[in-house]
């Protein structure tokens, strides 16, 4: 399994955002997104996991490996913890809800509604969420989003097993995960052009740059 | 699938769920109506068929805007679109789950309803099958129009005026099946019809419904 990007361009709303963007990532390694915000980071991560079509360019990627953890974490107030981990187990066809819980520091808390939990144990379990799809490739939206310094070093051990497993991840961050062996993408150099300097790319940079 | 099922019925189920809603709604209609058209007279047996598939239909629509506006809001439309299952079985079990937990109680209080309404006594059985061969069409187009209004911010409204007019056939059909029923006359031609609204509807708009999905998530 390898995600491959070929001259993607991106848009929000109808406006394109990215242009250019090329770049490969491999099993067992991590890319982290950087950039400003409103730079795209994560229209290219919709994009990447099949939510939007890409404007040009080719995405190499099976659909089936992907996990996708957005801003949103997808949990259900009124379910308990274990609740929510088993049903996106059911519907991934897996059987890790307690590996996931061990993992994310959760099972002192699996019989709690999602309801009645702090901002931090709630990103937790949408984390845990993606070690029960048993997907490879990880397309992480800021997950560190609200956690304190002990989970994120917690969250940053758990994509270092994932990707030691042979996983791969994708991850937009400003904060050190502690990934050392993890590239950095910096998105600033790919923003694209806006329409006002001419459809034709590069004439604004050219002439003021 | 049965997962996605039994989470939504749970869901249902539990506090702030939204059950009971459409079931109250009912109630109170067929309680009220006769306060509101007297006593005197036929009139209350022979417009009982017209307000109850009309009461039924209203329930039906009050609960509509749930069924994929939650799971937009919370981004678990976005994971599900990205899971193994196809949009095209979330939306017909998510179209199930609502028709459990609207179509079929209402189903089986009709009745119960029928004599506050002074419904014919012929009446009663046709009341339960055109509601029960019904009531799934609702809730089928009806998550085609929630479909359609995903990620609008209180579309509550705008989904109302979509799918009335597409409800409207349903309507007709289920009233005449219980109007011919309640007065001894042949209804098979509305029964047929009405059976073949609710498969066409089945068969057909979950794909339409996904589409939209797809588009209203980009």
């Amino acid at each position: 399994m390898e995600l491959s990007v070929s001259d993607l361009a991106v848009a929000r709303g109808g406006l394109r955002v990215l242009e250019g963007l090329s770049f490969r990532l491999a099993a067992g390694r991590a890319l982290i997104l950087r950039g400003p915000n409103g730079v795209g980071k994560t229209t290219l991560l919709r994009t990447l996991a099949g939510l939007q079509p890409p404007l040009v360019g080719q995405v190499s990627l099976p659909p089936e490996a992907i996990a996708y953890a957005a801003h949103a974490d997808g949990l259900k107030a009124v379910l308990t913890v274990a609740e929510n981990l088993e049903f996106w187990a059911a519907i991934h066809g897996t059987d890790r809800v307690g590996r996931a819980l061990e993992e994310m520091n959760l099972v002192a808390l699996r019989n709690r509604l999602a309801a009645n939990l702090s901002a931090g144990q709630k990103r937790r379990l949408g984390l845990a969420r993606l070690l029960v799809t048993g997907r490879e490739m990880w397309l992480l939206d800021e997950p560190t989003v609200s956690l304190d310094a002990a989970s994120v070093a917690l969250f940053g051990g758990v994509v270092r097993a994932h990707l030691a497993a042979g996983g791969a991840a994708l991850i937009a961050t400003h904060i050190d995960l502690g990934l050392a062996e993890a590239e950095v993408l910096e998105l600033g150099p790919y923003r694209a052009k806006s329409p006002a300097a001419g459809g034709a790319r590069g004439d604004f940079d050219e002439v003021f740059g | 699938m049965g997962a996605l099922l039994s989470r939504d019925l749970r869901l249902a189920m539990r506090a702030g769920g939204g059950f009971g809603l459409g079931l109250a709604f009912f109630l109170l209609l067929a309680v009220l109506v006769p306060l509101g058209v007297g006593p005197e007279g036929g009139t209350l047996g022979r417009i009982a068929p017209g307000i109850l598939w009309v009461g039924a239909l209203l329930a039906c629509l009050l609960s509509l805007d749930r069924i994929f506006a939650l799971d937009f809001e919370d981004g678990s439309l976005d994971l599900l679109a990205t899971s193994p299952m196809p949009l095209e079985a979330v939306v017909a079990v998510k179209a199930l789950a609502h028709w459990m937990v609207t179509g079929v109680p209402l189903t089986l209080v009709a009745p119960v309803l029928g004599v506050l309404l002074n419904l014919p006594v012929e009446g009663y059985g046709w009341l339960v099958l055109s509601l029960a061969l019904g009531t799934p069409a609702l809730s089928v187009i009806g998550a085609f129009g929630a479909a359609l209004v995903v990620g609008v911010k209180r579309g509550g409204l705008l989904l109302s005026l979509l799918v009335l007019p597409l409800y409207v056939p349903t309507l007709i059909f289920g009233a005449e099946v219980v109007k011919r029923g309640a007065a001894g006359l042949e209804v098979a031609v509305p029964l047929l019809l009405l059976a073949g609204i609710t498969l066409a509807a089945g068969a057909l708009l979950p794909f339409a419904a996904a589409a939209a999905i797809r588009i209203n998530l980009r």
